[in-house]
């Protein structure tokens, strides 16, 4: 067994290391996560259809997975430009930008949620002008959707920006002196060689937006079947003392985003084979 | 402290790193272990070290089983290839850290520490580094002090990890001649893996060629030089030509001869002797290179001394007669 | 020079853009909470930090990353020494279910301890029949802020230790030092930095945590409520003064980790590459 365990190194330690990591990982996550499957298989099939394919909870899946989509999508778009913009030009004050990026990392989600409320509230320094033109950006799909974008901004940033660095700049040489003009270059050199990390930073970001709760439930109005995000349903579950009906979206939202997590790993490593990247 | 290593085999997955290895090292000797990169050299030196553990086989230290002893028990100085000095420490603490990491009955006292240390110091001719960090130093510097900071513990074996494949060709000249008298000073027992021939051969009491987790043969350097056990050696040891043929006395077929074991001459000389156009002459170096093709096409490298170059008065070209004055006899190819 | 950048107006316009977004959409949130704070002078500012619910909700929080933070690092290093220094047979998929807790939505996180200790949950007559509380009480908010920070010290230190390679501590080993004077004397010196840059992470996620602390607190006041909860029932009351006041101190906090980040950082990224540097030398 032990044998079998270890097969590289003659360093001390791997034992007490391996036992303690899976004791820990056990405790507080493995156990604590099967609790979930555990309450759901006593429910029976039924039942567990029923709480799933009910009207609130499709609405609040749609909800959920339909607006992180799109704030991923934004993010794309606009986390590749930043990210170019910061790997490609020089500009005053960049380490700062550069270092704020990371802002909505390290700010706590209730404080990112009150504050995005405040902005974009009727009253708010953003709203009061969308409103006036009959946007209504806050206590809407819309509010969700811009404090998802708020959050996920970051992912696509970071993960794109070091490859953006670490592109040979010889290739671009290289195509100009082939006779390729800058845009030639940029869509059919470099562009190509980011799309895998493009594919990962929304993957991080869509993750991360669909179990979203600080962030999004101050903007969101919460009106049952219009403004409710999965998260919330559970939340509201739990409050009613419906443990299981809470576990069983858990349970879905669980192996849906785990579904598309893998899918796009495929799509990753499709395309890093596809340009003989690693 | 001699060592005997008996049917020593590893496997990493599939990979047959060392099969069935028998060596015996004799107290004080220096020896090499020869061979191209995946011959399972390496793994052997880390094996004897206890930095790897074998599949088969068992280890003796002079006579003493040390399969179970741990490496910190082993004692043995190990120079590892990249050096692996400890970054955050300058050259005195590396040099310190195995006195200063004994346990504490038997630990020296700082003062002897620090004697210790300046005394290894001035050995590896080093002792103005003293206080500066391993990425303060050239790389010939890390080297001498990695074998410092091996010799710091007064290590029963010296292991070296390809101990100059990562220098300029001068330093390592320099180094390898050091390494030669070091080891005649102090007399440890000392093995130290390489792949350049030429190395092996200037330093080496003893030279291990080793091929696919195998040894092919172990020697001085005159005899695995010159009486080369296998066609592999042969080769491994030097440049050579290969001449198909049927040999009466033998069941071999082929020949292989040296560069230098060839004679140049204008007219042939013996039965032996070959007809060849010369295609390319090098006359840069201590020795004159000489490219000729035989009438079917067949490349033949010779090398002459200068002097005979000079009176031969070669060109590009010209037919010359090429005999062997030594001939190896093999069925195999290389 | 020419042929690896855009002329001067596409670039101005693209860094134009950029700065645009970040300001509208990162930037704004931050200034509209200290000055929503301080709308009302800085007395009232600071009086709503003497509220003794606001001193217990700093209190809380304060206790519960002092806990989950230290017992995540040391789960970091036990788990980055056994990932980057050995092999073993299903490493990837341990890795994997290290980062578990990133992808799991933190209401669910919360969700799981209220299954587990909860009245109705797999513990809960057990705990009730001894009069331990853990849930709605601070056991269970640090246990749900341990499980949302899980992996963050050990995914900075993996690819630390994987870039530093083995050498060092065999070398460490042949000259005698037992397991232990390698880690402290070798290992640790030459991770400090990751190890550090994890802690910061972990803290300022741990000082943070809303969703899965807020499901399993119970929201007594002056008893249960972290900082970000203290936030959630001021706004709730509409006392959008005294919540923007505590917000600000999170969003200082925030600041505080960005800026220490980008020291560590650098230094972080010279261990991560401080390996393969030796060796080209």
């Amino acid at each position: 067994m032990i044998k079998l365990l270890k097969t590289k190194s003659t360093l001390p330690g791997f034992h007490i290391a391996f036992g303690y990591t899976i004791f820990y990982l056990g405790l507080i996550v493995l156990i604590p996560l099967s609790m979930l499957f555990a309450k759901t298989s006593t429910m029976g099939f039924g039942e567990f259809w029923s709480v799933v394919t009910h009207p609130r909870t499709l609405a609040a899946l749609r909800l959920s997975f339909g607006a992180s989509l799109i704030a991923g999508l934004i993010n794309v778009v606009f986390g590749f430009l930043i990210a170019w913009v910061l790997a490609r030009y020089r500009f005053p004050g960049k380490k700062i930008v550069d270092a704020f990026v990371d802002f909505p990392f390290a700010l706590p989600t209730a404080v990112t949620g009150i504050a995005l409320t405040a902005l974009y509230s009727q009253n708010g320094w953003i709203g009061k002008h969308l409103y006036a033109l009959g946007i209504e950006s806050a206590y809407s799909p819309l509010g969700i959707t811009l404090a998802l974008i708020f959050i996920g901004l970051p992912f696509v940033v970071r993960t794109v920006e070091p490859v953006l660095q670490e592109l040979d700049v010889e290739l671009e040489d290289a195509a100009a002196s082939l006779g390729a003009n800058r845009w030639q270059t940029f869509t059919k050199v470099l562009f190509p060689n980011v799309v895998p990390a493009l594919i990962t930073g929304f993957t991080l970001a869509f993750a991360r937006a669909i179990g979203e709760y600080g962030s999004v439930i101050f903007i969101a109005g919460n009106m049952p079947g219009k403004t409710e995000i999965a998260p919330l349903l559970i939340m509201t579950k739990l409050e009613q003392y419906d443990y299981s009906g809470a576990a069983a979206i858990a349970v879905v939202m669980l192996i849906v985003s785990f579904t598309l997590l893998s899918a796009t790993n495929f799509l990753q490593w499709f395309f890093s084979k596809k340009i003989g990247m690693n | 402290m001699s060592i005997d290593v008996k049917q020593i085999s590893k496997t990493f997955g599939t990979f047959k790193a060392l099969d069935n290895i028998e060596l015996k090292i004799a107290t004080g000797e220096l020896i090499a272990l020869l061979g191209p990169s995946g011959s399972g050299k390496t793994t052997l030196l880390r094996i004897i070290a206890g930095l790897e553990k074998a599949d088969h086989g068992e280890i003796y230290f002079h006579g003493k089983d040390v399969r179970t002893e741990e490496t910190k028990d082993r004692n043995v100085g190990f120079v590892f290839q990249h050096y692996a000095l400890f970054r955050h420490m300058t050259v005195f603490e590396n040099i310190a850290f195995g006195l200063k990491v004994k346990p504490k009955a038997i630990r020296p006292s700082p003062e002897k520490i620090k004697a210790k240390v300046h005394e290894l110091l001035k050995l590896v001719q080093l002792e103005w580094v003293a206080d500066r960090y391993p990425s303060e130093l050239s790389g010939g510097q890390r080297q001498r002090i990695a074998l410092a900071r091996a010799l710091a513990i007064e290590p029963r074996v010296l292991l070296l990890d390809e101990p100059f494949g990562s220098l300029d060709a001068k330093v390592r000249k320099e180094l390898r001649q050091w390494l030669r008298r070091f080891h005649d000073d102090l007399h440890i027992t000392t093995l130290f893996v390489t792949h350049d021939q030429e190395e092996a051969l200037e330093v080496a009491d003893r030279v291990v060629v080793m091929n696919k987790g195998k040894i092919e043969q172990a020697g001085t350097p005159e005899e695995v030089y010159h009486n080369p056990a296998s066609v592999f050696v042969l080769n491994f040891l030097g440049n050579v030509n290969l001449f198909h043929g049927r040999v009466e006395e033998t069941k071999a077929t082929k020949m292989y001869v040296r560069p230098h074991e060839l004679t140049v001459s204008r007219n042939p000389i013996s039965a032996n002797s070959i007809k060849a156009k010369i295609s390319f002459i090098n006359p840069a170096g201590s020795v004159v290179k000489i490219d000729a093709q035989t009438s079917d096409g067949q490349l033949i490298q010779a090398e002459i001394a200068q002097e005979e170059y000079k009176s031969l008065k070669l060109k590009r070209n010209e037919e010359i007669c090429l005999t062997p004055k030594n001939i190896t006899y093999s069925e195999y190819d290389i | 020079m020419a042929t690896r950048t855009e002329n001067p107006w596409i670039r101005r316009t693209l860094i134009g853009i950029a700065l645009l977004y970040l300001g509208l959409f990162i930037f704004l949130p931050l200034v509209v909470v200290f000055y929503t704070g301080l709308s009302k002078g800085l007395a009232v500012y600071f009086q709503s930090f003497s509220d003794p619910a606001a001193l217990s909700a700093i209190r809380l929080t304060v206790l519960t990353a002092l806990i989950a933070v230290p017992l995540n690092l040391v789960f970091g290093i036990a788990a980055s020494w056994a990932i980057a220094k050995f092999d073993f047979w299903g490493k990837n998929l341990l890795t994997t279910l290290i980062d578990l807790p990133l992808s799991v939505s933190p209401v669910i996180s919360g969700l799981i301890f209220i299954l587990l200790f909860g009245a109705q949950g797999a513990f809960g007559p057990w705990l009730m029949d001894h009069g331990i509380k853990v849930i709605f009480a601070p056991p269970a908010i640090i246990l749900a802020t341990i499980f949302v920070t899980f992996p963050m010290v050990a995914r900075e230190l993996i690819p630390v230790m994987k870039a530093q390679g083995n050498e060092e501590e065999e070398a460490a080993l042949t000259l005698g030092a037992s397991g232990f004077q390698t880690f402290w004397r070798i290992t640790l010196p030459n991770i400090k930095w990751g190890l550090l840059y994890g802690v910061i992470l972990c803290n300022a996620r741990a000082m943070g945590e809303f969703g899965a602390v807020s499901v399993v607190s119970g929201h007594i006041r002056g008893q249960t409520n972290t900082l970000p909860l203290h936030i959630e029932i001021l706004y709730n009351e509409y006392n959008f003064t005294a919540a923007f006041a505590a917000a600000s101190l999170l969003a200082l906090l925030a600041l505080v980790t960005l800026f220490l980040k980008s020291i560590v950082e650098y230094r972080y990224r010279a261990e991560l590459k401080a390996a393969v540097r030796t060796e080209n030398v």
